[in-house]
């Protein structure tokens, strides 16, 4: 029979390798068989309580039991919402604003922050992982429980930079959870002996990559503290020490390891497939990685949340001069990559269009916000004979001569920063909302990789990034904040963002 | 040091750089910073720090920086 669950990849996996870990860290592993065990205990207890097709929020630290509480998710017929105890109070609260959950998970070290989320007069169960993997497995209600769901019934939310200052949360469903773990596979030919190194969070979209395919194949993962990320000797010694041979990961985080020349030091010895995203990755850097592993697979990885994860991809198959950027390549097999001119019409080869995505790799939208999904997921312009879905993300694209997709720039303030997507309105909005701050405005320098915000008000520099780091991730905190006597203002009375990068310029170049 | 305190100010303007010397271990500075700090400690020193010094204890302190610019630019 055809799957229609992701958790018949663990249920394929447990019966031949039980004893086999699963997701690891420095200190501990769940095996297959804990993984299976926790996560249908959880889903049992969530069925008793009677929660079905509840948001659950999983607030709890990066650790392979946050991963087993995920799954016990969607054995309960629900859908995890991870939050991370590094989140800006702020923006969890926002969070919370959106979904109204009814239960959240936690481990020891979180639940005392969880907690304080829990306004008054509002219900919300609290549950320790530790506690709820005791309760009994009902085995019927579990089975029932299967018996019920759709692939199109949502396993998880994910939230990402709203340009609005309100983060929007990312509905997905099995299948295209399914379509896009299927695919991914394929092309990164991951297999039983396939040892994942994770970097990125567990609050995005980007480790389903390591997460499904290691319920797949029966393969492992490691997480990899994120402080390794520092020190780029010690990450390598980390690679080896795991014999970790497959990395999906931003582009900063390998070329920290290339640019600080930590090869010359230490080689990853197991490394042989390499994949990464999200941002472009830098000739020179990727030529470091290329000499140091000869034969490894490297492939990048292109694709939004919206779309459930990645949906295009390259491997890397030619050399590239310098200045030259890597293609995003191909879609998948089951999507179709549509290049939209202004006229909605499609783009000739080297035209410049919106790269807008069409196939079953669509996510369900935008939880509780119909007028933003109805904004980015709309009706196919070149169908005018029956319903049809794409989204639209704003990104800009071209096909090249050899018919690979070529990422161009962004349409909008959206972008790619150490691997994160960030509306540059979204730190506007949240700087404006203080007391004190009359106008502000952020400009990107793609070169430096720095996200430099201009203010004027009565505060001071120091004050301002202080208060930012309680409302916004780190990762959106400006890398410099300038204060202005007065925001400089275009004819027409709107900020002058031009002014504000060419004023910005001047003032590297005097440097 | 005026120099380096000038740098690490930018990155983190509400930090207090004199005194503190639990940079790395309080999570004061994630993998962008020491991206950073390298780069502007290669631009304003001259230095260039070798992989096998980026390591915590280098980093937990300005001080701790500075000895490091110090040591290596002596070499």
């Amino acid at each position: 029979m055809q799957q229609t669950n992701v958790l018949e990849y663990l249920e394929g996996t447990v019966n031949r390798l039980p004893d086999k870990i699963a997701f690891a860290n420095e200190n501990m592993g769940l095996t297959f068989g804990e993984v299976y065990h926790d996560s249908r205990a959880i889903g049992s207890y969530l069925n008793k309580q009677g929660y079905y097709n509840e948001p659950v929020v999983v607030f709890m630290e990066k650790h392979p039991k946050m991963i087993a509480a995920f799954f016990g998710c969607v054995y309960g017929g629900d859908f995890y919402v991870p939050i991370d105890a590094e989140m800006p109070a702020f923006r969890i609260e926002l969070i919370f604003d959106n979904l109204q959950p009814k239960v959240m998970i936690c481990d020891e070290t979180t639940q005392e922050t969880a907690k304080t989320f829990i306004k008054e007069g509002q219900n919300i169960e609290v549950l320790l992982y530790d506690e709820v993997v005791k309760n009994e497995i009902d085995e019927d209600a579990l089975a029932k429980i299967r018996d019920r769901q759709l692939d199109t019934d949502p396993i998880y939310i994910v939230f990402t930079s709203g340009s609005t200052g309100i983060p929007k949360g990312v509905v997905a469903c099995h299948r295209s959870v399914i379509d896009y773990i299927e695919n991914l596979s394929e092309v990164l030919e991951f297999n039983e002996d396939t040892i994942f190194g994770n970097q990125t969070p567990l609050y995005f979209d980007a480790c389903l990559k390591e997460l499904y395919p290691t319920l797949k194949f029966g393969a492992t993962t490691y997480l990899v503290p994120k402080s390794l990320f520092m020190f780029p000797i010690k990450l390598v010694e980390f690679l080896n020490e795991h014999k970790i041979n497959t990395v999906c990961w931003v582009v900063s985080a390998l070329t920290m390891i290339s640019a600080f020349k930590a090869f010359d030091k230490v080689v990853p010895k197991y490394l042989h497939a390499v994949a990464f995203g999200s941002e472009v990755f830098p000739i020179k850097q990727f030529h470091i990685w290329k000499e140091t592993l000869p034969n490894a697979k490297f492939t990048n990885l292109y694709g939004p949340t919206e779309c459930t994860g990645m949906c295009c991809y390259y491997k890397v198959n030619r050399d590239f001069a310098l200045d030259e950027v890597m293609p995003v390549g191909r879609p998948f097999h089951n999507t179709e990559i549509l290049l939209l001119n202004n006229d909605n019409q499609l783009a000739k080869e080297g035209e410049v269009g919106e790269i807008c995505v069409r196939g079953t790799s669509l996510t369900l939208g935008y939880y509780h916000n119909f007028e933003k999904t109805n904004e980015a997921f709309v009706q196919n312009p070149l169908n005018d004979r029956y319903p049809e879905l794409i989204y639209r993300t704003g990104d800009l694209g071209k096909w090249n001569e050899r018919g690979e997709l070529v990422f161009v720039s962004r349409k909008d303030y959206q972008i790619k920063h150490m691997g994160h997507r960030i509306e540059l309105g979204e730190i506007e909005v949240n700087v404006n909302l203080l007391e004190g701050i009359t106008s502000s405005c952020c400009i990107y320098d793609k070169e430096k990789e720095k996200i430099v915000l201009y203010f004027a008000g009565e505060i001071e520099s120091k004050e301002l990034v202080a208060i930012l780091k309680e409302k916004l991730p780190r990762y959106m905190i400006p890398n410099k904040v300038e204060k202005l006597d007065k925001m400089p203002l275009t004819a027409n009375g709107k900020l002058d963002r031009v002014y504000l990068a060419k004023l910005y310029e001047e003032k590297k170049k005097e440097k | 040091m005026d120099e380096l305190l000038e740098i690490l100010t930018d990155l983190h303007p509400d930090v207090d750089f004199e005194t503190c010397d639990t940079l790395i271990d309080d999570k004061i500075l994630d993998s962008f910073d020491i991206v950073s700090i390298i780069a502007e400690i290669n631009d304003v020193f001259d230095v260039v720090i070798p992989a096998e010094e980026i390591i915590p204890e280098n980093f937990n302190s300005a001080e701790a920086l500075y000895d490091l610019i110090e040591r290596l630019g002596d070499e």
